[in-house]
């Protein structure tokens, strides 16, 4: 065999090459050149270096909309892992309640992201909504657009409903691989509820629950058609988050050389946090005790 | 420690079993006892873990009673049994030390931790875990795993028979030796009744005092390894046992002559006399022919089977079909009347014709009727 024979391999990846380079580097590279430069219009740009990165970073409402995003992230990660493998140790393991239940937790999921916010918008509606209206029944006023904190609540209510059936499933999928001889070794063992689930289902549930943790914090950090279409970012900033703020800077100003500068340094938080968690998760219980 | 009698065992995975086939377990009536070690063998499916499970309290039998030393334990959930079970692949608590795996059982159970600590040493000890205590269980390699999970049953002093089911198959070739040696020294220091579960016949034959042949949801046989391949009570025993299995011919007992027959149940002319293709028997094969009733077949196994290259008086001639060479020793294939035939030969016994004559040492013939030994 020749070299040329081995190369034409190259042919076979192209076109992933050519679908991720158009995708994935080009946009980001673009970005990239966007961040450094003061764009004034076709072919008026003057090199800037690293200006608009010490503005972006000096900005105090991107501190804010960073500590809300980190507070909502927190928050939602906080419920929403305990409650999916909750629901997930309580599903039926077979027969059709397993369908049935499968299928209920996959429905919000298949929602398209715009209409959740709509569903909700409706559905927290102090005068016909199904909640807000009974909220004000039993005698707490209740209105998301004026109230911060209810803002607050509907959001992560809404964040919970939408996205805790995702962890639900991967959980699900966790314990349903744990082989029987363990819960039958447990069982002679003398093992409790508890300590089956301490010893056998959780670290066994390792894997998923690592892959439902990075989705849902990338997610939650990326949330941007529900806020915007729910509370668009009020009531006064108070829901904005750094999608949002993003949008606003990029679209709503059309400062391309800051909203770039921003995009490159969100992109760094999410991928260094995604890192961080990754490695965490798989040194859990590894080496020796 | 314990005699397990299993009282009329029946068990049905269907809620309302109507037929026989419904039955995993068909029906089990047997007492085994104390400090034995019993190896229960078959093929996959023939009920040989269902049972396992039945003893072990998994599984509670659709009919029937199983009692410890008398003691009724039928409805006992497991915790309460005092058996271990050792799994087909090794069943750890990957998050904690060897120690605290080891530990586990006896915490659970609340004894006070120094005496968790001694008795845990002590067990380390026998299964020379001790270098590793300390290390997670999840790092080690496949036999130290399965020694955990054997060591959290030996934990318990109480323990009143430890359960295996085919616990070798993920070890490697050159250890389960080794492993298979450690067993048999546990089972002698400590007395246990074992309960080894497997489909390897080496593994039972070597591990078991008595072994515990299954077929198709029932017991077909219990009895020593000798006994097994000398005298099979059933045909499958007959097969299953030994490498390879026993041969068998149908036949019809004519006088004290065995006449064979095809598989049309037409009686085979020798070719060459024009006479019926007959094996002698003794007088107490014949008289056991006599008293049988259903299709007679004849069974001898390759070991026995004598081969001649050339003519011998009263042997039959036959075809050879294919010479193996297993290292030691030869297996030759061979055709007599339309039934394949399989013998085993010395390393240096025979080279290779076309026809051999076929002896049928007369102590060595058993007669089977309905698939059963006649005895």
């Amino acid at each position: 065999m020749n070299k040329w024979e081995d190369n034409k391999a190259w042919f076979l990846v192209l076109p992933v090459f050519v679908i991720v380079a158009f995708s994935a580097i080009l946009p980001l590279m673009t970005v990239v050149n966007y961040s450094i430069q003061d764009i004034f219009g076709p072919g008026e740009r003057v090199f800037v270096g690293l200006e608009w990165f010490e503005e972006v970073l000096a900005d105090p409402r991107l501190h804010e909309a960073l500590m809300r995003q980190f507070l909502f992230s927190g928050l939602v990660l906080l419920i929403e892992i305990p409650l999916g493998i909750g629901i997930a140790l309580l599903m039926p393991k077979k027969g059709w309640g397993a369908s049935l239940s499968l299928v209920l937790m996959a429905l919000p999921l298949l929602i398209p992201w715009n209409v959740i916010g709509t569903i909700w918008i409706v559905f927290t509606r102090p005068d016909i909504g199904l909640f807000g209206s009974f909220i004000n029944g039993i005698g707490i006023p209740f209105d998301h657009t004026a109230s911060p904190i209810q803002a607050w609540i509907t959001l992560i209510l809404m964040e919970v409903w939408h996205w805790t059936p995702l962890v639900v499933l991967l959980a699900y999928a966790g314990l349903r691989a744990i082989p029987e001889a363990y819960f039958q070794a447990a069982k002679i063992d003398g093992a409790s509820a508890w300590a089956v689930f301490k010893y056998i289902q959780l670290p066994k549930m390792r894997g998923v629950l690592t892959i439902a943790l990075l989705l849902r914090f990338m997610d939650s950090f990326l949330i941007y058609a529900e806020p915007f279409v729910l509370t668009g970012g009020g009531p006064g900033n108070t829901t904005t988050f750094l999608s949002i703020y993003l949008v606003k800077i990029a679209v709503g100003q059309f400062d391309l050389g800051p909203a770039a500068a921003f995009s490159l340094i969100y992109f760094l938080i999410i991928l260094l946090l995604s890192w961080l968690f990754y490695q965490v998760l798989q040194n859990a219980g590894k080496g020796d005790a | 420690m314990a005699q397990i009698n299993l009282n009329k065992i029946a068990h049905s995975y269907i809620k309302h079993p109507t037929g026989d086939s419904d039955y995993a377990l068909k029906l089990i009536d047997n007492i085994w006892d104390d400090g034995g070690a019993y190896a229960l063998l078959g093929p996959s499916g023939c009920g040989k873990t269902t049972l396992l499970n039945i003893i072990s309290g998994l599984l509670v039998p659709s009919k029937g009673r199983i009692l410890f030393d008398g003691k009724d334990v039928t409805d006992m959930p497991p915790e309460k049994r005092n058996i271990a079970q050792v799994f087909q692949f090794p069943v750890l608590y990957d998050t904690m030390s060897v120690f605290d795996n080891l530990a586990f059982p006896l915490r659970n159970r609340g004894f006070d931790e120094d005496s968790v600590k001694t008795r845990v040493l002590e067990i380390a000890e026998i299964l020379e875990l001790t270098p590793f205590l300390y290390k997670k269980a999840a790092g080690l390699a496949a036999d130290a795993k399965q020694k955990i999970s054997l060591g959290r049953g030996l934990v318990r002093s109480d323990v009143a028979a430890i359960l295996f089911d085919e616990p070798l198959t993920v070890i490697d070739p050159n250890l389960k030796w080794q492993l298979r040696c450690k067993l048999k020294e546990i089972h002698e220091q400590l007395k246990l009744t074992l309960i080894y579960v497997t489909h390897d016949q080496v593994e039972a034959l070597t591990f078991a005092d008595k072994v515990v042949v299954m077929y198709e949801g029932e017991i077909v046989q219990i009895g020593t390894p000798q006994e097994l391949f000398e005298n099979p009570s059933h045909k499958f025993v007959g097969y299953f046992i030994g490498s390879p299995g026993m041969n068998f011919l149908p036949c019809k007992v004519d006088g004290n002559i065995a006449v064979i027959q095809d598989s049309h149940g037409v009686m085979i002319k020798n070719n060459t006399s024009a006479q019926s293709l007959g094996i002698p028997l003794n007088d107490t094969l014949t008289s056991l022919a006599s008293k049988a009733s259903g299709q007679l077949e004849l069974g001898i196994r390759p070991l026995y089977l004598k081969v001649h290259p050339t003519e011998v008086k009263g042997a039959l001639k036959a075809k050879v079909k294919a010479l193996q060479d297993h290292g030691n020793f030869k297996i030759i294939t061979v055709i007599l009347a339309g039934h394949t035939l399989r013998a085993r030969l010395d390393e240096d016994d025979f080279t290779g014709t076309e026809d051999v004559w076929l002896e049928f040492p007369v102590d060595w013939i058993r007669l089977f009727a309905k698939e059963r030994l006649l005895k």
